[in-house]
């Protein structure tokens, strides 16, 4: 048997002074949710429970109140998350992400969770722009505590600078515009006429069994205008050739069950799941 | 630590069994399904197991909670392994331990009955030929194929 796996804790980002944005950027609403809502959405399929790091003063902010919370400790800015995190349950890892990623997706999340090494002191991405590591859609383990620790109360206050030179397990992002983060208006309006130009919004899917054999893979990320996973399923059938009829298959969403006509959200993790055959 | 839990490993009944112990129990039944040489008139020579695990554990969590409310019995445990798997493995394990034998057994059956039926989990069949398919799945296809509107899959 393997060693246990620490656990996967997920933390939004969401104490920032938005400044250039000139207001919050957690409450920005997108396709009918607000960025936090939608971060916090992506993370909870793949941890056992999702927290929102805000500043003291944020405590009782409506939209941050509805969720658990990890409040900063005597520290600033992103790290102090991250490190308030770990403070608080230094025995697992910590799932970390920005509420600024317009662009984040499902796949991009399970992507860092399927290739996490639990003996690194972090999995993350590199990113796309200057091959440096991305600490704010990154594994935390809880092997870096005490080294990340050290690092902010030497005055450090750059989760990246600790990233750059930590044993920091690097992944090649599978969408290279993923990780683009917004921090102007300017930035926000064209995160939103990209998904409109496209007419669809990314919606990862994983295949099992002869599902997986006949598509080829065993997931993917598509841009899909499909309302429901019925239609989804049309669509990917033309794809893929698959020769299972929907009606055999049940379907899953964010690992729930749900019906064919369960409305499709922007970066739903989608499952078809052929006839099952257990025991 | 789940009741319903996948193993990548073989699995070893033993220290199951011994988790499900507790002095209050004086009845204790378990099933093993093990992988058989043949199914359906043909020659198996091994097996492939594939989960989508967050869903199963879930699931497999619920049928749990379901069989113990319904017989009264506190303590149930069932592994499945995933993975490739030889004949005579064990492919499933399910113990329930309660005050009677009666309730035991027949928690015993219901978990394992429902997990074949509910949880997220596919078998490949390696046949003696050569080829191989998975369960359930290809011959439904060719039933939709050929229009065959006869035998609905079972699916619940």
């Amino acid at each position: 048997m393997n060693a246990p796996l620490p656990p996967l804790r997920g933390l939004v980002l969401a104490g920032g002074h938005s400044r250039r944005m000139g207001r919050d950027k957690a409450a920005l609403e997108h396709q009918g949710r607000t960025q936090l809502e939608r971060a916090m959405e992506l993370l909870r399929p793949l941890c056992i429970s999702v927290h929102v790091s805000v500043r003291a003063d944020q405590r009782q902010d409506p939209l941050r109140a509805r969720f658990p919370q990890v409040v900063d400790r005597g520290f600033e800015g992103p790290a102090a998350g991250i490190h308030a995190a770990q403070q608080q349950d230094p025995d697992c890892a910590w799932l970390v992400v920005a509420c600024d990623l317009p662009l984040l997706d499902a796949g991009t999340l399970r992507h860092l969770v399927s290739r996490r090494d639990p003996a690194r002191m972090a999995t993350a991405y590199r990113s796309s722009h200057d091959e440096l590591p991305e600490p704010l859609c990154a594994i935390w383990e809880p092997a870096s505590g005490a080294a990340f620790e050290s690092h902010l109360t030497r005055g450090k206050h750059c989760p990246r600078k600790f990233l750059i030179n930590a044993d920091v397990l690097l992944l090649d992002q599978p969408r290279p515009e993923a990780l683009d983060n917004m921090n102007t208006p300017e930035d926000l309006a064209a995160a939103q006429a990209r998904h409109a130009a496209s007419g669809g919004r990314p919606i990862h899917v994983q295949y099992f069994a002869l599902l997986r054999e006949q598509a080829g893979r065993r997931e993917e990320t598509v841009e899909s205008t499909a309302r429901t996973p019925a239609e989804l399923f049309r669509e990917l059938t033309a794809r893929h050739r698959f020769t299972l009829p929907a009606d055999m298959l049940k379907v899953a969403i964010n690992s729930e069950f749900r019906d064919w006509s369960h409305p499709l959200k922007e970066g739903d993790a989608v499952v078809f799941i052929p006839p099952v055959a257990g025991g | 630590m789940n009741r319903f839990r996948f193993s990548h490993a073989p699995i070893d009944a033993a220290p199951l069994r011994e988790q499900l112990h507790h002095p209050s129990c004086g009845g204790f039944a378990a099933f093993e399904g093990w992988v058989r040489d043949h199914n359906e008139g043909r020659e198996v020579t091994r097996l492939e197991y594939e989960a989508f695990e967050p869903l199963g554990v879930a699931e497999g969590e619920r049928i749990i909670a379901e069989a113990c409310q319904r017989f009264g019995v506190e303590r149930a445990l069932c592994v499945h392994r995933v993975g490739d798997l030889d004949l005579k493995e064990v492919a499933v394990w399910v113990g329930v331990a309660a005050k009677h034998r009666d309730e035991a057994f027949r928690a015993c059956r219901y978990i394992i009955d429902e997990v074949k039926h509910r949880v997220p989990i596919w078998k490949k069949e390696h046949y003696a030929t050569g080829d191989s398919g998975w369960v359930n799945c290809e011959r439904c296809t060719q039933h939709a194929h050929n229009h065959d509107a006869g035998r609905a899959h079972v699916h619940s």
